[in-house]
């Protein structure tokens, strides 16, 4: 076992864990600790766009992006929290381009802007061109510009070492209100030669992305596994908003493939079975352009109700034929590509078979506009931060709009990484790890590695397919008391199936069969506390659609959720939503 | 009633039997084999003409060996993680389907070379990683930032757009002969690397990159074999940015 010490640690070289450490690493000693190599982080796969009212193209205003926020989140998103991101966007763009981000321009040289679902002028005219972007692989050239900065900036990474446990100085749930907890460090597994790294540290920030693998058809990555969430459960603090899931209305059909919300935005027009633009009757004013959660239910209506397409009526159609091909390869190479590539589609010529696909989590760590994480509705844990997909501020409310999560890593990252470095500056001492620090990672490293070769029935494999099978079965676009219950009974089944896994690779080095195991742990804990927020959640709002109550009920529900994880399984509590402007109204488009 | 997404199925494809030949290497030695040393094994999975060959590893991974190691994330192309040796040639596995291989016969996988073997299809990315550091990989710029975003045509834009696909996989230096050879190169994606700065009118730093790649180990190692471009996922023409980094630096001008 290795020890380290450090001023700032932070979990994740993503987008958000990359723009925090331009910031950390300025002013502290600090160390990025990444399961996977940084440009391989999931911000790479982003393609549309990143909101920011620079009004280069037409007239447009921070205060209208407010409104399409908090609007777009059907009025979950805490509105001060609003306010910070779509104020700070704009420099935050003009920050990006100033390192290098080689965005798409104008003919006069300026940032160039397109339309994106849900952002309007003046609180919902019509679509405004907000999104700055980069072709359609914007989050690719973000990714690449904040870690050739970080290379300039000589940040300290510590690749393919995979945080497994948070350290705080005391058991946040056992503490009372008001009093301090402070975090200690974090325990890592360094994968390439199976050792065990402590971490000691005055401040960490978790910047891990998203949970996507708890579903089968999902835009994410294999290793989006929910690991900091699940690190933040078991070490006793809560998760807000989990039952809000973003399905992407446009996931390449059978794969889940993400394909832009930019294809639209450059005039793509989506079409059932019959060959009508069907969104129309559900958006009749910004149509194709109106929010995620919307699109996608009016989707998965279509092909219920018998005008899906295709042989098995259960896709519809992405229609980009009326462009010119010229346009489609300028503005959106790489999703053709994806077309031509996995579906033998060519998209200048034919539609594109789409339907919707698991996205991204609204929901996840509790954190106050600086980052710092809460332990409970109000007291902070100190020295513990968290932004991105991973953290809940909460600026999505109920359902994301698209451009605002690229934003979302780059305002909160970066708040993140000042704040954690000025805590740490203030700070003379990190609290002490304790001896066994490293004890409970140890204890699942040594009772999986016992498992080769033993009595354990079940492969890892077939749980996780189980729980993914479930998930997109019962907790999607729709969903009922029935369907909830019954992935309810199964997430506990699976529970218990998990504690009779038996991995098959006995090395220490590179044993991504263990790592695999310890994943489908989080995601296991992840899946049960999204089923039970939604069971609770007895209305409709943004992504979470109970067919049982279709109705959104401001007044016994306009709350986030609080979710902990105790021995007896889930406690659910809520806490309020920051209003400062905007009373809700009835969301329409 | 709830809607479902089970994984609409576009058109019916068969299934078929698929053999896969992978190099393997344990660093810590198995029953037959000692501590890295090199063996070839074969597996069958059913699978799909439509499956990517990630797919056909992810079976041997989940329901015959566990042990198998590659590394992997997006599964669609765009993080670089899974570059390997497919039927000779460098490829995603993410990206490359099994029908345009020739399934009939054995697939054979290997890791791509010219870097140490940690673990099966997992190599050692720090020398590669150590190059893309070396040539200056960021904006260079002087003077005071402006209030607002730097201008730049559409055109000069253009002028770098091929280069700032990279993905950073590696498929183009593993698969450079004088990568394979040559201890010292620093192989085609350096200089990818560098060309999508030296190109970009932005930038005041292309006089101190194109040293670096004046250099012994730059870019006049280059003996244009073309198959870094054959290799590049992305379909960056990596050959063809090579010789403009040259043109540049015997014209001296940009």
């Amino acid at each position: 076992m290795t020890h380290h010490e450090y001023d700032v640690v932070i979990v994740g070289a993503g987008g958000a864990g990359m723009r925090a450490a331009l910031e950390s690493s300025q002013r502290a000693r600090t160390a990025v600790l990444t399961k996977l190599y940084p440009t391989r982080s999931h911000t790479g796969a982003a393609q549309g766009g990143m909101a920011a009212a620079l009004a280069n193209v037409e007239d447009d205003s921070a205060e209208w992006h407010v409104f399409d926020t908090i609007k777009g989140g059907d009025y979950l998103v805490d509105q001060d929290a609003a306010e910070i991101l779509c104020h700070e966007a704009i420099d935050a763009v003009l920050d990006l381009e100033k390192m290098g981000l080689p965005f798409n321009r104008t003919p006069d040289g300026k940032v160039d802007q397109r339309r994106f679902g849900g952002h309007t002028r003046n609180h919902g005219e019509a679509a405004v061109r907000r999104a700055c972007y980069s072709a359609d692989r914007t989050g690719h050239m973000i990714l690449q510009t904040l870690y050739q900065q970080c290379i300039k900036q000589e940040v300290e990474f510590f690749n393919e070492y995979y945080v497994l446990d948070l350290i705080l100085d005391q058991d946040p749930q056992a503490a009372a209100p008001g009093e301090e907890v402070a975090v200690a460090g974090v325990v890592a597994l360094e994968l390439s030669t199976g050792d065990i790294h402590t971490f000691r540290a005055k401040s960490v920030v978790f910047a891990t992305g998203g949970a996507g693998k708890v579903f089968k058809t999902t835009s994410n990555a294999h290793t989006l596994t929910g690991d900091g969430m699940g690190i933040a459960l078991n070490a006793g603090l809560p998760l807000e908003d989990m039952e809000f899931f973003q399905f992407h209305p446009t996931g390449l059909a059978g794969l889940g493939i993400l394909l832009s919300e930019a294809a639209r935005g450059e005039g793509g027009i989506l079409r059932n079975s019959e060959g009508e633009r069907f969104m129309e009757r559900y958006a009749p004013t910004i149509k194709d352009l109106a929010p995620r959660d919307m699109v996608a239910r009016a989707m998965a209506n279509e092909v219920r109700e018998g005008r899906g397409a295709g042989p098995h009526k259960d896709y519809v159609l992405l229609d980009l034929t009326h462009l010119e091909p010229a346009h489609i390869d300028e503005k959106l190479p790489d999703i053709t590509e994806f077309a031509r590539t996995y579906l033998g589609v060519e998209p200048y010529t034919e539609p594109v078979p789409v339907y919707p696909t698991a996205h991204y989590a609204m929901g996840g760590i509790p954190t106050t506009v600086r980052g710092e994480v809460l332990r409970n509705n109000t007291d902070t844990v100190k020295g513990l931060y968290a932004a991105g997909e991973c953290a809940c501020v909460s600026v999505h409310g109920a359902n994301r709009l698209g451009t605002n999560s690229l934003l979302d890593i780059n305002v909160f990252g970066r708040r993140a990484g000042i704040a954690a470095a000025e805590y740490a500056a203030g700070l003379d001492e990190a609290p002490v790890l304790r001896d066994d620090a490293a004890a409970r990672v140890e204890a699942v490293v040594t009772r999986l590695l016992a498992t080769v070769g033993g009595t354990g029935t079940e492969r890892v494999a077939d749980v996780r397919k189980a729980l993914q099978e479930t998930m997109d079965r019962n907790v999607q676009v729709f969903r009922d008391a029935t369907s909830l219950e019954e992935a309810q009974r199964v997430v506990a089944e699976l529970k218990e199936r998990f504690k009779d896994v038996a991995i098959h690779d006995r090395g220490r080095r590179f044993n991504t069969d263990l790592l695999e195991a310890v994943e489908l742990g989080f995601l296991l804990e992840i899946a049960e506390v999204v089923v039970a927020g939604a069971l609770a959640r007895e209305e409709s709002r943004g992504g979470h659609y109970r067919e049982d109550f279709p109705t959104r009920d401001d007044e016994n529900f306009m709350h986030h959720t609080m979710a902990y994880a105790t021995e007896d399984g889930v406690r659910l509590d809520t806490k309020p939503v920051v209003v400062t402007k905007y009373q809700p109204m009835e969301r329409k488009y | 009633m709830t809607a479902t997404a089970e994984s609409p199925a576009v058109g019916e494809v068969k299934a078929m039997q698929v053999t896969l030949r992978i190099l393997r290497t344990n660093p810590e030695g198995t029953a037959d084999h000692k501590p890295g040393e090199s063996y070839w094994q074969e597996f069958q999975v059913e699978a799909h003409a439509t499956d990517r060959v990630l797919d056909a590893l992810h079976k041997i991974k989940w329901e015959q060996d566990g042990s198998l190691a590659f590394r992997r994330s997006c599964a669609h192309g765009v993080c670089g993680s899974d570059a390997m040796r497919i039927n000779a040639r460098n490829r995603l596995a993410c990206k490359t389907l099994l029908k345009d291989l020739n399934p009939a016969k054995p697939i054979i996988v290997e890791p791509i070379k010219g870097l140490p073997v940690e673990k099966d299809l997992i190599v050692d990315m720090e020398p590669f990683f150590a190059s893309y550091r070396e040539i200056m990989p960021f904006l260079v710029t002087t003077g005071n930032a402006p209030a607002r975003e730097r201008l730049q045509s559409p055109e000069d834009r253009q002028r770098f757009d091929d280069t700032t696909k990279c993905i950073l996989c590696a498929a183009c230096t593993t698969s450079c002969p004088v990568f394979w050879t040559d201890g010292q190169y620093f192989g085609p994606q350096a200089i990818v690397g560098a060309h999508r700065f030296i190109f970009d009118s932005r930038d005041e730093g292309q006089w101190d990159r194109l040293e670096i790649l004046n250099d012994k180990a730059g870019v006049w190692k280059c003996r244009t074999a073309f198959n870094c471009t054959e290799a590049c996922p992305r379909g960056i023409e990596v050959t063809k940015a090579i010789s403009e980094v040259k043109k540049v630096l015997t014209t001296g001008e940009i």
